[in-house]
């Protein structure tokens, strides 16, 4: 351990505030030894700040929004995302899992890709419909 | 979307409008709602949607359709909007020219060239990135050196990884957009590096897309040379002084084959200047007056062309009231031009629209030049309001109402953003 991780307890932790575009700079001070039990939250501007640092400090998570595979497609690929956020830990490997799906054209808008995605509760559905190839509309033609 | 036989291209329109990305489209309806008839959208694309189609991630929509939506969901609601109104739309259809008495040129992939006259035409055709030219990067010139928005299509639409080891020279949003989504797909980003002495993108992003990846954001620092022959080897970095003159002493090197410039995106406007449209140096888009209106007579403008939105939700406001003029105009109802003229004045890079009339409302949009806490946002001597918080990235709409402009009888406003 250096000399500047001693002076900062382990008690603390620090996030940006994403609530709008002041950024204000929140410390969540944690009980020792007990990292999910919150002391004190500082450095809000408002109230939002303050629930914002609760959730991220005890279940921070995310909207997921990738491509998945898709054949005769107007494109290569077709975009997906998560109905809900699911919990920031499992972003990567639901990336990953994504990587294996491929679909065929023609698709609709909201059909689901992966269901309860790694067990999340928490579907998958693409986020465009999207049309077969034709001669016309063929990937990546820019010139006929 | 899925794809339907294109309509004929017809001889005659009410109102055609270049370019089929949200302003476009946005622009159509209104013009529709206001009454004109024969109305063709055109857009080089093989279908419209405009840059959202490769804007995959969300944070669109919350103003227009009240829910939180991808770029490609948010393009597919208003193209759906489009349809159901039964205007025409023509892809992979090319304009490339307007003459002042109003006839388009274009080239259309089932057609061949043709003219077209029309009434009134909507110039919506979107905004272009910087490229490495419009920073003067020096050093050698290999391959794995693109802009953020093209490396977005590679991997989103054409499924292409640009390399395995990026550099993201820039922090605006579509960089750091850009950082997650190569880092999801397997890429390693080493660093995202900016010049200003702080981050172009929003809050959001810097936390979402960097630091949940622990990808470093390095501030007051630049690319000072960019090494490899026929592919991307390595770049150095410096810091720079408040001049923005780097340190080389400082100077370290990065091993990497690709380097994403995110710096920035400027108003396409080639049509508009082959039609001696009055420009603006500062927005780099066309000068406009409150009916958006440029200053050729009948052609209209919206989106990214006049001056770089950062939400479509602002565009697609901006375009319903772009096509409703330009739905006016050609029903012959288009309101009197402007009285009264807007100064950037105090900390404002610059207002759209540049003029206002007294007998209506407004919302002008406008930036400040740099960050200021608790601003006074001023409007002449007419109209003062608090904002909390002043950000050159963000951009700030001020509401103008014809109450504030009762005893007003001057014929100019400037407007400023005072630090308390
Ligand atoms: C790479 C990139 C990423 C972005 N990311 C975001 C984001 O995350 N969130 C956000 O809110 N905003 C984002 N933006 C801003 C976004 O551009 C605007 O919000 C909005 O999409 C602008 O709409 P527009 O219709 O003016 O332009 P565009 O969406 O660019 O549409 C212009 C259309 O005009 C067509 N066109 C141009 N010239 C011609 C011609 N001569 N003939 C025929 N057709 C023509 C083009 O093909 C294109 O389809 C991004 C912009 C870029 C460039
Ligand atoms: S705490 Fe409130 S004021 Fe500060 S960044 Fe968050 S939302 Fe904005």
């Amino acid at each position: 351990m250096t000399a500047l991780d001693n002076a900062q307890p382990d008690t603390l932790s620090h996030y940006l505030c994403i609530g709008c575009p002041m950024g204000c700079r929140l410390e969540v001070e944690t009980e020792p030894d007990h990292p999910s039990q919150i002391v004190e939250v500082r450095g809000f501007s408002c109230r939002r700040g303050e629930q914002y640092a609760h959730q991220e400090h005890t279940e921070p998570r995310r909207m997921v929004t990738t491509t998945v595979k898709i054949d005769r497609g107007i494109w290569a690929r077709v975009p997906v995302k998560t109905l809900e956020p699911i919990p920031k830990g499992q972003v990567k490997d639901l990336c990953i899992a994504l990587r294996q799906v491929c679909l065929t054209a023609p698709v609709e808008r909201g059909a689901v890709v992966l269901a309860d995605a790694l067990g999340t509760g928490v579907d998958v559905v693409t986020s465009r419909s999207m049309a077969a190839a034709t001669f016309d509309n063929v990937a990546g033609s820019a010139v006929r | 979307m899925i794809m339907t036989q294109q309509r004929p291209l017809e001889d005659q329109y009410d109102v055609i409008v270049v370019g089929g990305g949200p302003a476009g489209m946005s622009a159509a309806l209104g013009a529709k709602e206001a009454g004109a008839d024969r109305i063709l959208i055109v857009d080089r694309e093989k279908e419209p949607g405009g840059i959202l189609l490769q804007c995959i991630h969300p944070g669109f929509g919350l103003q227009q359709f009240k829910a939180e939506l991808t770029g490609p969901e948010y393009a597919q609601r208003v193209h759906e909007q489009v349809q159901a109104a039964d205007i025409q739309i023509a892809t992979d259809t090319y304009v490339l020219d307007i003459t002042p008495a109003k006839q388009v040129q274009l080239m259309s992939g089932s057609e061949g060239m043709k003219l077209i006259q029309t009434k009134a035409a909507i110039l919506a055709m979107g905004a272009r990135e910087r490229t490495r030219g419009a920073i003067r990067t020096p050093g050698r010139r290999p391959a794995g050196v693109l802009t953020a928005g093209l490396a977005q299509k590679f991997v989103n639409l054409m499924g292409v990884l640009p390399g395995h080891r990026a550099v993201i020279l820039g922090s605006g949003d579509i960089g750091l957009i850009m950082a997650r989504r190569l880092t999801l797909e397997g890429v390693e980003v080493a660093g995202v590096f900016e010049i200003m002495p702080y981050a172009n993108g929003l809050n959001r992003n810097i936390v979402q897309c960097l630091q949940d990846f622990e990808i470093p954001l390095h501030l007051q620092t630049t690319v000072v040379d960019i090494q490899g022959r026929d592919r991307l080897k390595r770049v150095t970095v410096a810091p720079v002084d408040n001049h923005f003159q780097p340190d080389l002493s400082r100077s370290w090197d990065i091993d990497c084959d690709t380097l994403l410039l995110s710096i920035g995106l400027i108003p396409e406007n080639e049509l508009s200047r082959q039609l001696n449209i009055r420009i603006d140096p500062i927005t780099n888009g066309p000068v406009v007056d409150s009916r958006m209106e440029t200053s050729r007579d009948g052609i209209f403008v919206c989106g990214n062309v006049v001056h770089i939105h950062d939400l479509v939700d602002f565009v697609s406001a901006e375009a319903s009231l772009t096509g409703r003029n330009a739905g006016l105009y050609v029903t012959g109802q288009l309101p009197p031009p402007d009285n009264i003229r807007l100064v950037p004045g105090e900390n404002v890079g610059y207002c759209v629209p540049q003029t206002i009339s007294s007998d209506r409302d407004h919302t002008v949009y406008l930036r400040s030049r740099q960050p200021i806490e608790n601003c006074t946002l001023r409007l002449g001597d007419v109209y003062e309001k608090k904002l909390r918080y002043v950000f050159p990235a963000e951009m700030i709409n001020l509401s103008v109402k014809p109450r504030f402009l009762q005893k007003f009888h001057g014929d100019s406003l400037k407007i400023d953003l005072l630090p308390p």
